[in-house]
């Protein structure tokens, strides 16, 4: 194989020699071209967003140039943060998301330590399980979990379904798995004479934890919270089924069943809407992007 | 397996010269010290996971009213159904022209991003990976907005070239376009990310060994890049391939399965049948569909993960 690549190139190579710098300006020159139109692809919705967000209902209707803005308002804005339906679904999505951080930072940490230090019977087992767990997508489990949350409220008589906290115990399903998965990897990545240093100071399994492993592994707690807070955020299809009532919804779902469902399509609102839901994730992503896209590289690459 | 037996004898050796206690003792601690710190994982797991998921094979076995067995009889009714065949079908295309153009496109701009100086990779990486930081359902409303049937801003700029108003969401050719189309521009972001981190890790002497062989540009992607990152391609995809498989939430919002129901994906007509229309059991017969083709994908995953195990 690598002789026959040779006797190919080997005349051409002379001649591509002394060309090499100007192929390579050419090279970078066609690179931001295409970046600049994927660039162009990608930004196009949350800039478009942006766009109408700023418009009133009327220029929107007036079928003007859709992609400027002539008589920039921002009274979308106005109306939607004095809505009181509006406030409502932020601070559920917000409580909601924050207490699934927590939630998953006190079962998967622990988990995690468990598994990638102290070796167990059935620990490979279990941590492959994990990894399998997370696979399992919520399509396939949200009837049975509406059911079986229907079950449990006619034997205990504690009303679930349709109430906003049942999702507290729905969504870390979705994310410990995959926090327990990239933690393991980021503990099994800290050099064993750390914790060999804290047993022999008499450290308790407890302080190796506290002391060592979760300082030293702090990027991925951070990658970790990361993910956990926007998946809660994102999720769309379990608050959809379980929660009906108004006062019981999270952003995502509240903004795509009540104001679409009015008369008129309000897309300025609509639009201001779903920007505000997008904010805090890409906040959190302007800020923490080194940390973002490490959690989301080590699921794959911390095998 | 190893560093089982050394770090066992390390740890009573440290614990049990300390505190003079009996060895048993300190191995039973260690043990019964992780068992609790996997219990509430496990809990868990085998609750919310695991019994659902056995739950809805049992549930698949019900009448509408819940109230008998059936057998596997609402497996027979789906296989009667035209509309089940099409959501099969739908769900196939779907799966594998998002996941073929999100691998492309994210192949593709990862080597731009890549050819760029160091400094600028950072600015450009930040806003190509947008798409995947916006909730899906907060950015389909967007494309929703876009493809609007009367206002559609992507007909208006195309009416300038002279091409006829498109129905994005009313017609079945486009509709499943367009499905595909913000499937793709969602999930391509993390393909680019994942395949940038892959060709950081390629060493620049295998570039270099290729270029004094007088491989060029595609044989050096084809000889050098190709097999250096098989690897992360291949759980790349067959990830992508389960969540694009599941999807729910673009679907949903951009046709809730229309024109004709010729858009549905298996998610989401499982949620028309069991949850809207109510018959539980034969929504969670419809979302049993995908096991198949979610457990094939695992098992490759799996294989491609314990691999890349070993090899480190």
């Amino acid at each position: 194989m690598s002789t026959l690549t040779i006797d190919k190139a080997g005349p051409s190579r002379k001649v591509k020699y002394g060309s090499m710098s100007r192929d390579r300006a050419w090279a970078l020159r066609w690179s931001y071209f295409f970046l600049v139109l994927f660039a162009i692809f990608f930004l196009t919705p949350p800039i478009y967003m942006l766009i109408t967000s700023l418009k009133s209902s009327a220029e929107i209707s007036a079928a003007t140039n859709p992609w400027w803005v002539f008589h920039p308002t921002l009274s979308n804005y106005a109306e939607l943060l004095t809505s009181n339906q509006f406030l409502r679904f932020f601070w559920n999505s917000s409580i909601v998301s924050i207490v699934v951080v927590f939630i998953t930072m006190l079962i998967s940490i622990p988990a995690a330590f468990a598994l990638a230090r102290m070796k167990f019977w059935g620990s490979a087992t279990l941590a492959t399980g994990v990894f399998l767990t997370y696979l399992i997508p919520d399509s396939l489990l949200f009837i049975p979990l509406f059911k079986m949350l229907g079950v449990v409220q006619d034997y205990t008589g504690i009303t679930l379904l349709n109430r906003w906290y049942v999702l507290l115990f729905i969504y870390p399903t979705l994310t410990v798995p995959f926090c327990t998965w990239i933690m393991i990897g980021y503990f099994a990545s800290i050099p064993k004479e750390l914790d060999e240093a804290a047993l022999i100071d008499g450290a308790s399994w407890l302080q190796t934890l506290t002391r060592i492993f979760i300082p030293v592994a702090l990027p991925g707690l951070i990658a970790a919270t990361i993910f956990a807070f926007t998946v809660s955020w994102a999720q769309f299809l379990y608050p959809l089924v379980f929660t009906t009532s108004i006062d019981q919804l999270v952003l995502p779902v509240g903004i795509t069943t009540t104001l679409i469902k009015g008369d008129v399509f309000n897309w300025g609102q609509i639009m201001t809407g779903a920007l505000l839901g997008a904010a805090p994730p890409l906040i959190i992503y302007a800020f923490l992007m080194d940390y973002y896209i490490a959690g989301l590289t080590a699921g794959a690459t911390k095998g | 397996m190893a560093d089982v037996v050394v770090d066992r004898t390390r740890v009573t050796r440290a614990t049990g010269a300390r505190k003079g206690t009996s060895l048993r003792n300190a191995l039973g601690r260690k043990s019964t010290v992780a068992f609790f710190l996997t219990l509430p994982l496990i809990l868990l797991i085998a609750m919310l996971v695991l019994y659902p998921a056995f739950y809805s094979l049992y549930l698949a076995t019900l009448n509408k009213a819940m109230t008998k067995f059936v057998g596997l009889s609402n497996f027979t009714f789906l296989f009667k159904r035209e509309t089940f065949w099409m959501v099969v079908q739908q769900s196939c295309i779907f799966a594998i022209t998002a996941v073929i153009f999100k691998a492309l496109i994210g192949f593709i701009v990862a080597h731009f991003v890549h050819n760029i100086p160091g400094k600028k990779q950072r600015k450009w990486r930040g806003m190509l990976l947008v798409p995947w930081v916006i909730p899906p359902a907060m950015s389909t409303l967007a494309w929703l907005w876009l493809f609007d049937p009367s206002y559609s801003a992507f007909n208006y700029t195309l009416s300038f070239f002279g091409v006829g108003p498109i129905p994005w969401l009313g017609d079945t050719f486009w509709a499943r376009f367009s499905v595909i189309l913000v499937n793709v521009w969602y999930g391509a972001p993390f393909f680019l990310i994942m395949y940038l981190a892959a060709l950081k890790s390629v060493p620049d002497q295998l570039y270099e060994a290729a270029a004094i062989d007088g491989a060029n540009w595609w044989q050096r992607i084809w000889y050098v890049t190709l097999p250096m990152m098989r690897n992360i391609i291949a759980i790349t995809t067959l990830f992508s391939l389960i969540v694009t498989f599941a999807n729910f939430d673009i679907v949903r919002i951009l046709t809730s399965g229309g024109p004709l129901d010729t858009t549905h994906l298996f998610a989401t007509w499982a949620f028309q049948v069991g949850i809207q229309s109510s018959d539980i059991p034969l929504g969670a017969c419809v979302s049993l569909f995908m096991v198949p083709i979610l457990a094939v994908a695992a098992i490759f995953i799996l294989r491609d993960v314990s691999k890349r195990g070993n090899e480190a």
